[in-house]
């Protein structure tokens, strides 16, 4: 157990590619800490400079106060579980597990024991004696799994640990992960693209973009308060509704109308006196069905729907917006990591409705959006001018 | 990659801050990377000991010993003579015949190698039926002792004994003798040839083939115009060792007709005034010349072509 | 298209025998040659009339000959073991670590793979003599690494290079030093090629003749390709056709034997170290 300190941390590929810039983040004792960003972003060289994989270029880490830049990985005392396993094809699961118990030269009884402590945690003790190759997916991560947790190291570092496997098989391990976690209290540096990972494990979540740290915070935080666009965008599935507009008055105009804007809003809006042109950021579940919600204060407007998805419990509806289309080099990158980056005309929009909501494909239906919840971004920098937390919106790299 | 950076680089970074920064990661790497350097040249040490003892000091002794009259048979006569045993060798038409001898076999046995190989490398990539038997019996020739197949080659073309010779005698003129020497060559090495070349038609993609045949490609034509490119740097590759390798031809036509009727190569008359006439300082010089001739070949040939030596590339490190 | 399916099968059937005979005629030839018998040897026939085994009970009451199959086996296995070990260092080292002097190393086994070996029989003849090796296992055990070496260094390298990086990354993670990483999981999970290369090296001493040739002078050392060519007739106008015969076969039957049974491997490990995908 162990608490760990990122300290101005940098990391330059000797190529001169700066993977990493300034990073700073203070781990305690027994957290769960969630990576997340783009591809290419710089979480594994994060990650592997913790381990000791790849040397800091600049900065301290610290490791329970002790500066550890130049100690080797193996006197780390810390566990990887690598996104390919990285299992021994020629050691059994046994002896997989048991492999950094006895290059430590613990004995042999002793290893027997943790390791079938662990085998048992992991349901995998009657799987022992079979060779990597005879294991399913799933088995093979909780070998790796085990692998990690077997030597009782300070802190564990997991890179996209769950990605090989199938969805389903992922819901499941993920609860593991967690549980695993919560019963042995280690400190956890954990690399992920998936959302609901990153939603549902940590007790925070760092982004990262470009190799600069966005915002740290618990998620339900980054959720309401996302410090910039690219925070907004990156959290949340699907994910938000970015529309271009103008301050004006008390309202705002936009290809969703003309609304006013609560009070909240508007005395937020004066203290960062942002400029008149911003964007608009809406979460799909603040928009509904204006029959449904009749009279609420709020925006209205009127869409052609595209698409209409009934998921039962919800129903997804898609609509394009005519007119401008919101642009910035943050969204720009979102779209480039999702795949999205073809540029159509008019914006392409997702709510999600109240299940009971009556709407059929190609029907015009007005819909009605909730500006309590409105998150509006500087156009230029992309700045949350109301609802993110301006300390870290004005200095992403500081930790709290 | 540089993209990234770009977009990461702080807003205040300026040009000289980059450069001092990459100086520091440069310098990080390399302390960091001490231990692994360490470890890699003493794993090397021993490898390069052996080859840099067996090698490079005797190459040293050979050229020294060419600049000697030194003969075993006249041992008090030894004496430096300076370059004049590269005179007597380069104005020698003992030589020269065997130079010539020894192109001929390579450029000949070369060519055909390549072609032979090619057929038989598509034959073993394509064949519809018993691919693994016909893979491992092209394997033999490559397993089989030189001298053995030249001895087999020897007694069938040996009158009244071989099954090939009848009441012929073909290994006592010199371009029959010669045109064995080089079936015997051919022989053992088409099927070494075949399988880089086939390693090479391995990396040509089957849909590309497809495609081409649906643009309306011949056979002929996707041969001359996908196969081929595609294979040229294995086909290089290949075809440099082998030129190399038959220029060193030796074991073959000692078996065959042990220089007689002037088909020494220039292994030959090296190792007959070396071992069978003791004069090491003609001998040497041989040596020198046939060392110096295969490195302007290697030479000529990477520089014309690029082929790229075999595990040269760094191998990406991730 | 059920015709055209026949006649293209037809064709292969036809192409592979040409293969199979193109492989196997010299060969059945030597052995054809090795079984007949004294009066039939000389008929010109591919087949034998008549089989006998006189040629094989000739060599083997040979000490020559027997000496020279035990020099044959002993210094190449020796030779190999060596060439392998160091190799597989080598090997590992230019694979996987950055180091200085890794080009040295590449560039110098491309050099010795290219040398022509006649440039090295004087200078290790005399030297040989002056340090006492000459004629001796060691005198040729010396040289066989030597050109072994690139073989295996080139081979092993290539499947190292498959071995993924992060079964290194996760064995320093669980705390190996670089050289436990090596010994306990990259060299393991490296057997299969070393075996492999064992098989290549070996073939590669077993077919040497011009140093068993002209590093030897007795039959202390000198190995069957080259005691073979001193084979004599049981008198001096007799030719030893059928004791060379035998000899070669006796040579080759274990050669082939292990082809035959890792085809596939020998296929990889030939192709992997000389062609880059
Ligand atoms: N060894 C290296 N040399 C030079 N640049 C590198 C090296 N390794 C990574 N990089 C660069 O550093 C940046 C960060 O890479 P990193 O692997 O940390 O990204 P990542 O966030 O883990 O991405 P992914 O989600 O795809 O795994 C990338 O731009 C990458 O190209
Ligand atoms: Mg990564």
């Amino acid at each position: 157990m162990a608490e760990i300190v990122l300290d101005n941390v940098v990391k330059r590929y000797p190529d001169g590619a700066l993977a990493v810039d300034n990073f700073n983040l203070e781990i305690a004792d027994g957290e769960f800490i969630i990576l997340v960003g783009p591809s290419g972003c710089g979480k594994s060289t994060t990650l592997n400079m913790v381990a000791g994989l790849e040397d800091i270029t600049q900065g301290e880490l610290r490791i329970d106060g002790q500066v550890v830049n130049d100690k080797a990985p193996k006197d780390r005392d810390i566990a990887m579980v690598f996104q390919s396993y990285a299992l021994y094809p020629h050691m059994t699961v046994g002896e997989n597990m048991g492999f950094p118990l006895k290059l430590a030269k613990v004995d042999k009884s002793t290893i027997q024991k943790k390791v079938h402590e662990a085998a048992e945690m992991l349901e995998l003790t009657q799987h022992l004696d079979r060779k990597p190759s005879n294991l399913s997916g799933g088995q093979r991560q909780r070998v790796a799994m085990g692998r990690a947790i077997v030597r009782q190291p300070k802190a564990f570092l997991m890179d996209e640990p769950l990605s090989n496997l199938d969805a389903k098989l992922r819901v499941q391990m993920r609860t593991q992960v967690s549980r695993i976690q919560k019963t042995l209290g280690t400190t956890t540096l954990y690399v992920t693209h998936d959302q609901t990972e990153a939603m549902t494990l940590g007790d925070r979540v760092v982004v990262m973009r470009g190799g600069i740290v966005q915002q740290i915070g618990s998620p339900q935080h980054l959720y309401d308060h996302p410090a910039n666009l690219f925070v907004a965008g990156f959290i949340g599935s699907p994910s938000m509704n970015f529309v271009p507009g103008r301050l004006e008055g008390d309202g705002i105009v936009s290809a969703l109308g003309e609304a006013r804007l609560p009070d909240r809003i508007r005395q937020a809006l004066e203290r960062g006196n942002g400029s008149r042109d911003v964007i608009l950021g809406v979460r799909p579940e603040d928009f509904e069905d204006a029959r449904i919600n009749g009279d609420k204060p709020g925006g209205r407007f009127s869409a052609p729907i595209d698409v209409v998805e009934s998921m039962g419990s919800d129903l997804y509806a898609y609509f394009t917006l005519r007119g401008d289309v919101a642009s910035s080099a943050e969204l720009d990158d979102l779209a480039k990591d999702t795949g999205n980056d073809l540029h159509t005309d008019g914006t392409a929009m997702t709510a999600r409705l109240d299940p009971t909501a009556r709407i059929r494909q190609g029907d015009n239906v007005e819909l009605w959006y909730n500006t309590d919840k409105l998150h509006i971004f500087d156009a230029e920098s992309g700045r949350n001018l109301v609802g993110g937390d301006s300390q870290s919106a004005a200095n992403a790299g500081t930790g709290r | 990659m540089s993209t990234q950076a770009d977009l990461s680089r702080p807003a205040g970074g300026g040009h000289d801050a980059d450069e001092e920064a990459v100086a520091i990661a440069r310098k990080r790497a390399s302390e960091g990377k001490k231990a692994e350097a360490k470890l890699g040249m003493m794993l090397c040490a021993p490898a390069a000991l052996v080859m840099v003892a067996v090698m490079a000091y005797p190459i040293a002794y050979a050229f020294w010993l060419s600049l000697f009259r030194a003969d075993l048979r006249t041992p008090d006569q030894n004496e430096f003579v300076g370059l004049s045993n590269y005179v007597t060798v380069l104005s020698s038409p003992i030589w020269w015949t065997a130079f010539g001898v020894t192109a001929f076999i390579t450029v000949v046995s070369v060519i055909l190698e390549l072609v032979l190989g090619m057929l038989l490398a598509i034959v073993m990539h394509r064949t519809i039926i018993g691919r693994g038997l016909v893979r491992t019996s092209a394997l033999v020739p490559y397993a089989i002792v030189t001298v053995v197949a030249a001895f087999s080659w020897r007694f069938a073309w040996s009158q009244d004994l071989g099954w090939l010779a009848g009441s012929s005698a073909p290994l006592t003129d010199r371009w029959s003798s010669i045109a064995i020497i080089i079936l015997a060559e051919v022989w053992k090495t088409v099927p070494f040839m075949a399988l880089l070349l086939m390693a090479g038609l391995a990396l040509v993609p089957e849909d590309l083939h497809k495609a081409a045949a649906m643009d309306g490609g011949s056979a002929w034509q996707r041969f001359w115009m996908i196969t081929v490119p595609l294979v040229m740097p294995s086909i290089l590759v290949a075809v440099l060792f082998r030129t190399l390798d038959a220029f060193r031809v030796f074991d073959n036509i000692f078996v065959l007709t042990s220089g007689a009727n002037e088909t020494s190569s220039v292994s030959m008359v090296a190792y007959n005034n070396l071992i069978r006439g003791l004069n090491l300082g003609i001998g040497s010089t041989m040596s020198v010349l046939i060392f110096i001739t295969i490195a302007i070949i290697a030479v000529v040939f990477t520089k014309l072509f690029g082929a790229a030596a075999p595990g040269s590339d760094e191998g990406g490190r991730r | 298209m059920q015709n055209e399916t026949g006649k293209s099968k037809l064709m292969w059937l036809v192409i592979d025998l040409i293969v199979l005979l193109y492989a196997f005629i010299p060969v059945f030839w030597i052995i054809s040659l090795s079984l007949k018998d004294s009066a039939t040897l000389n008929d010109g026939n591919y087949f034998p009339r008549s089989i006998t085994f006189e040629s094989y009970q000739q060599i083997f009451a040979n000490n020559d000959f027997t000496r020279a199959l035990i020099n044959s086996i002993g210094i190449c296995l020796i030779a190999t073991f060596i060439a392998l070990l160091l190799g597989t260092f080598a090997a590992y080292a230019v694979a996987r670590l950055q180091f200085p002097g890794k080009k040295i190393i590449v560039g110098m086994s491309l050099m010795v793979s290219m040398f022509p070996q006649i440039a090295l029989v004087t200078p290790l003849f005399r030297i040989e003599t002056a340090v006492g090796i000459f004629d001796t296992w060691l005198g040729l055990i010396i040289p066989y690494i030597t050109f072994a070496m690139p073989l295996a260094i080139y081979t092993l390298s290539a499947f190292f290079r498959e071995i993924p990086w992060e079964l290194e990354k996760a064995a320093k993670m669980d705390g190996a030093t670089p050289f436990q990483a090596f010994r306990q999981v990259i060299a393991p999970l490296a057997m299969p090629g070393v075996f492999t290369t064992a098989i290549l090296v070996f073939i590669s001493c077993w077919n040497d003749f011009l140093f068993a040739l002209s590093l030897t002078s007795t039959s202390a050392a000198r190995t069957v390709p080259a005691a073979m060519s001193y084979f004599q007739g049981a008198t001096t106008f007799e030719k030893p056709t059928g004791p060379i015969a035998a000899a070669a076969v006796v040579i080759t039957i274990p050669i082939v034997i292990f082809v035959l049974l890792f085809q596939r491997r020998i296929v990889a490990g030939l192709t992997s170290g000389a062609v880059k995908g």
